[in-house]
């Protein structure tokens, strides 16, 4: 178990350093340099030139990522002009609502899913395993802004029950539950789909497996093997579904935020790309990126704990 | 990341276990190889028995499945749609006239006008060429990098692999969407660089599949045999092992069309998309969600219906193309 865990922290802190070299060689081969982006299309060569040296992009780029990864480890990411802020500070502000978003709509989306993909497997290919196939299918297949203005429109529009815009949510003039709830419902719906399948799936094989005979042989009932055995261990597998759909769920957040207006990261991070802002690019990447890193590998964790044939392999 | 279950590819369909493969030998390509002509065998008792081609019998596999074949038919009537459209139904997709702006559905203009002016029904048909060229030249240059990256990362092993695929565990553990947002703010959009930028992020879990794939069929007895015979290591991997590969491949860059209209769709929404007057099925859409408390239902439901129709009508297409693939699997 030590051995398993070692093994795929060395794995994890590899994959970090990767993502790292990779996105800071992206940026710094942009086309007219960082100093352009920050200094404007008007200034002159002279004063390109000082900004280079004086922030050291004329050093060579291995010396200026180690430089860099240094001041990252310590916990500074730079300074964004456009913002006027450091950009550790912005991620601090950021990142929790973000975190919080996506959270909520992981637990919301496995709440419904897990008891949903249970009855599917459990009535696969009756007509109600078909309808609710089919819808997830349909919300699969909305792109989420799409799914959003649906809700918008019914939930907002039509019944005036929620707000459609959550600018104001985790400030200092609103913290209202209520600015959350479109958001979290989006991003929900639009990832339910895949734990639903993948449980659906799970169900199907545990019911095949020799453990459910030879619990209905001993005599129990239908909904003890379905709830005692069969949905623990379809549940294990479901656990790994976490650590894997954590990029498409955080993905889905850069998009929702812009739609809702919802101040976090992905809303940071679009308007950094909009003005240019690399620094807070470059920061926003490396911290979803370190989230999906740090889920997968606790999810890993998780499995492992569960299950017990994966410590032993 | 993890090794234990089978990756996402993006496409929920991959998640799905339903058929459960029963082993036996994979298949020599899947969906059909060249022949396309029955194959005249000799039998037994000497006489010529006429024997389906793979072709013509993964044909027959796929048309038992009326959904898979009714979409089909969908994305044939999409993209005549797109690209005959245009040519019997003439409207000025050029310039903008803004005493035109916002009308509602008449007789001059069937779905309306955009908040530009410009025809909606011709707009739409415009939005979905570049839509359609965007998901379908994605799908085909992922899969061919991805394939062939896979193929080589299996083929020299040991080092070699572990670093190609630690570079595809990186790049996966980026949020894609966020990842398609750096790479296009770095350069000015046009069609072909999204096509790129869409096709950086999708290549990956093909790679990935395509190495896990090909390791498996490492210990198969034809590999071993060629193997044994003396094949070089290159000629097992190209001649025996992609081949083979082949059906998994094809399902899995039918549901990379579907993957790319989506995230096409979303950077669309973003701003990132091709330049004006070129548009795309997501930036109609967001022209629709601007106008969202007017009541101009006629810039949204069309778009958005549009999006789900191809992505639906792709995402079951590539079901049925599994189908085919995993059914000959258990025949053998």
């Amino acid at each position: 178990m030590i051995g398993y865990v070692l093994r795929r922290l060395v794995q994890s802190v590899i994959v970090t350093v990767l993502v790292s070299v990779i996105v800071f060689i992206l940026l710094h081969t942009l086309p007219g340099g960082l100093v352009r982006a920050q200094l404007g299309p008007r200034a002159s060569q002279l004063a390109v030139h000082n900004l280079a040296v004086q922030e050291g992009l004329t050093k060579p780029l291995p010396v200026q990522y180690v430089i860099w990864a240094w001041h990252a480890l310590q916990g500074n990411l730079g300074y964004s002009y456009k913002m006027n802020q450091t950009v550790g500070s912005l991620l601090g502000e950021y990142v929790p609502r973000t975190m919080l978003l996506v959270g909520a709509a992981i637990l919301l989306a496995v709440a419904i899913a897990v008891p949903m993909g249970l009855w599917q497997g459990k009535r696969r290919n009756k007509a109600d395993d078909h309808v609710l196939t089919g819808t997830m299918m349909a919300l699969y297949s909305m792109p989420s802004f799409f799914l959003g203005v649906i809700l918008i429109v019914l939930l907002n529009i039509q019944f005036h029950i929620f707000p459609s815009n959550a600018q104001n949510y985790g400030t200092s003039t609103s913290t209202d539950i209520a600015d959350l709830v479109l958001p979290v419902l989006t991003l929900c719906l639009g990832n339910v789909t895949y734990f639903s399948r993948y449980m659906r799936s799970a169900t199907i094989d545990n019911l095949l497996e020799d453990y459910v005979r030879t619990a209905y042989a001993k005599g129990a009932s239908p909904n003890r093997v379905l709830f005692r055995h069969v949905l623990r261990n379809s549940i294990t597998s479901t656990v790994t579904m976490l650590g894997l759909t954590l990029p498409y769920v955080i993905s889905g957040s850069l998009v929702i935020e812009a739609l809702f207006d919802f101040p976090g990261a992905g809303l940071l991070f679009w308007n950094a790309a909009q003005t240019r802002d690399y620094p807070i690019l470059l920061g926003v990447i490396l911290v979803v990126t370190l989230a999906t890193i740090v889920g997968n590998f606790a999810a890993d964790l998780a499995y492992a704990a569960i299950d017990p044939r994966v410590r032993y392999t | 990341m993890s090794e234990f279950p089978p990756p996402l590819t993006g496409a929920v369909v991959e998640a799905e276990k339903d058929v459960r493969f029963l082993g036996g030998d994979p298949t020599a390509a899947a969906l059909g190889m060249s022949i396309d002509v029955a194959v005249e065998q000799v039998s037994d008792a000497g006489e010529v028995v006429r024997v389906a081609s793979p072709l013509r019998e993964a044909f027959a596999i796929f048309a038992e499945n009326k959904l898979a074949v009714a979409s089909a038919v969908v994305l044939v009537v999409l993209v005549a749609f797109c690209f005959i459209g245009p040519l019997l139904y003439h409207t000025n997709q050029i310039a903008s006239s803004l005493i035109y702006a916002n009308r509602p559905p008449s007789a001059r203009f069937p779905l309306g006008t955009t908040p530009n002016g410009r025809d909606e029904l011709g707009r739409l048909m415009v939005g979905g060429q570049s839509t359609l060229e965007v998901g379908f030249a994605v799908a085909v240059l992922a899969t061919t990098f991805g394939l062939v990256y896979g193929l080589v990362a299996g083929y020299f092993g040991g080092f070699v692999d572990a670093v190609l695929m630690r570079i595809v565990d990186a790049l996966l553990s980026i949020p894609f969407l966020f990842f398609v947002v750096l790479l296009a703010s770095l350069v000015i959009p046009n069609l072909f660089l999204i096509i790129l930028v869409i096709t950086a992020v999708s290549w990956l879990s093909t790679a990935r599949l395509v190495r896990g794939e090909a390791l498996s069929l490492r210990t198969r007895d034809y590999v071993l045999a060629s193997e044994a015979f003396g094949a070089r290591k290159s000629r097992v991997q190209f001649r025996h092992i992609a081949p083979n590969l082949l059906g998994v491949v094809i399902v899995n860059g039918t549901l990379k069309v579907a993957d790319a209209v989506l995230i096409f769709a979303s950077i669309g929404y973003l701003g990132l998309s091709v330049p004006p007057p070129a548009t795309s099925w997501g930036v109609i859409l967001t022209g629709g969600i601007n106008n969202l408390f007017d009541g101009y239902w006629w810039q949204l439901w069309p778009a958005g219906s549009l999006i789900v129709i191809t992505v639906l009508a792709v995402a079951v297409l590539g079901d049925g193309m599994r189908d085919v693939v995993e059914r000959r699997l258990q025949k053998r």
